[in-house]
């Protein structure tokens, strides 16, 4: 009788009303959520790392293998961490990188303006040919599957987009995306380690950088952990790329391809 | 008062979007061209004029600075949703390409760099 009771009384606290009250917030649960994860990477980052990798990395890549529980869409695929969908959206991703440009120096951007542009064609053009060569010398070999994959190591939103408009099937696209999205998180993970040695560390290389490597959630979060300065001059180059690729890969790129191989 | 600045950066956002989405329509792709670029640039632009007048209005300022830190915290969350498991499932060409591709591209950093920015300071001699 008191554990049908108490049963009851549990089922009505912790399933109808946390439930309820942390699935209709989600967006406030997870700026609690990423408030307690990047405290409590600043305070590895201070007392393990002695501040040799920054907090920031460390929240990250916990991100990332949070991610890699979740399903399609991450850890938000989990009820509790739905509001994580919201707060790293594509909305907020944009909204927050825009805000970043009030840091950023206009003589800065004048400078490194055309470096910038002509950075992003010769980005895709190197990874649009090495990610499609990888494919081909792995069996992918006629051009919609060189195209596909090409587009797919520019970024995830290039390749599917490709992948589409020149009738590749859904696995050759679901490589593509695969691809994208192995690049974000190596540029996320890798960006921090080799800054020093690429000469990552002033506003034009960040602006080189963010037109060579493209993926603008890459670019942007692997410049966080490295020099948050920086962020908005990647991020500006960064954001043409997926439009670039889009415009090349499935045009240029692939009649170029279709006559080669 | 900072929702001034807000509204500013918000502003700068919408008119990026509708520019970048026009963009897009017009090249064929239906896609936002650039539409972030544009809107940072704006921002940029508008930023700069303020300065050389008067200065933005400090509590207006905070208000755009607000969002430009919270943009760690949305890094930090837009890595928890990324498809993580399809990326290291899809086999070893998906994780190749993406790795290899983008290792040649961050060998050429330093010497694009190097090229481009000496090239640019004998163009402007």
């Amino acid at each position: 009788m008191v554990a049908v009771e108490f049963e009851r009384i549990h089922k009505m606290i912790v399933v109808e009303v946390l439930d309820e009250i942390f699935i209709k917030n989600g967006l406030i649960v997870s700026f609690l959520i990423v408030g307690i994860m990047l405290f409590l990477a600043n305070w590895i980052s201070k007392n393990i790392f002695y501040k040799r990798i920054p907090g920031v990395a460390i929240a990250i890549l916990a991100a990332l293998v949070m991610a890699y529980f979740g399903g399609d869409k991450g850890i938000s695929n989990h009820s509790f961490f739905s509001g994580m969908a919201l707060l790293g959206g594509a909305m907020f991703r944009d909204f927050t990188i825009v805000a970043t440009a009030m840091g950023a120096n206009l003589s800065e951007l004048r400078k490194t303006g055309l470096p910038g542009i002509i950075s992003l064609f010769i980005g895709v053009i190197v990874t649009f040919f090495v990610g499609g060569s990888i494919g081909y010398v792995m069996g992918y070999t006629d051009p919609v599957s060189f195209t596909t994959i090409g587009a797919g190591a520019c970024t995830y939103i290039v390749g599917p987009i490709t992948g589409a408009a020149i009738g590749a099937s859904s696995d050759l696209i679901a490589i593509s995306v695969a691809a994208g999205v192995v690049k974000t998180i190596f540029v996320t993970i890798i960006t921090p380690l080799v800054a020093k040695k690429i000469g990552l560390d002033n506003p034009s290389t960040a602006m080189i950088f963010g037109g060579m490597i493209g993926t603008t959630s890459g670019v942007a979060a692997g410049l966080a952990a490295t020099d948050p300065k920086l962020v908005p001059y990647g991020a500006l180059t960064a954001t043409f790329y997926t439009g670039i690729g889009v415009l090349i890969c499935p045009s240029v790129f692939y009649l170029l391809m279709i006559y080669l191989l | 008062m900072k929702i001034y600045g807000v509204a500013f950066l918000a502003a700068c956002y919408l008119i990026g979007q509708v520019i970048g989405k026009y963009i897009g329509i017009a090249l064929g792709i239906g896609g936002n061209v650039g539409g972030v670029g544009i809107a940072m640039i704006l921002l940029v632009m508008v930023n700069d004029r303020f300065y050389k007048k008067t200065s933005l209005n400090v509590e207006t300022q905070a208000g755009v600075i607000f969002w430009s830190n919270m943009y760690i915290p949305v890094i930090v969350a837009m890595s928890s949703i990324l498809n993580v498991k399809v990326a290291l499932s899809n086999g070893w060409v998906a994780i190749f390409s993406g790795i290899l591709a983008t290792s040649c591209c961050y060998l050429l950093i330093p010497l694009i760099s190097k090229w481009l920015q000496l090239n640019l300071k004998e163009s402007t001699k």
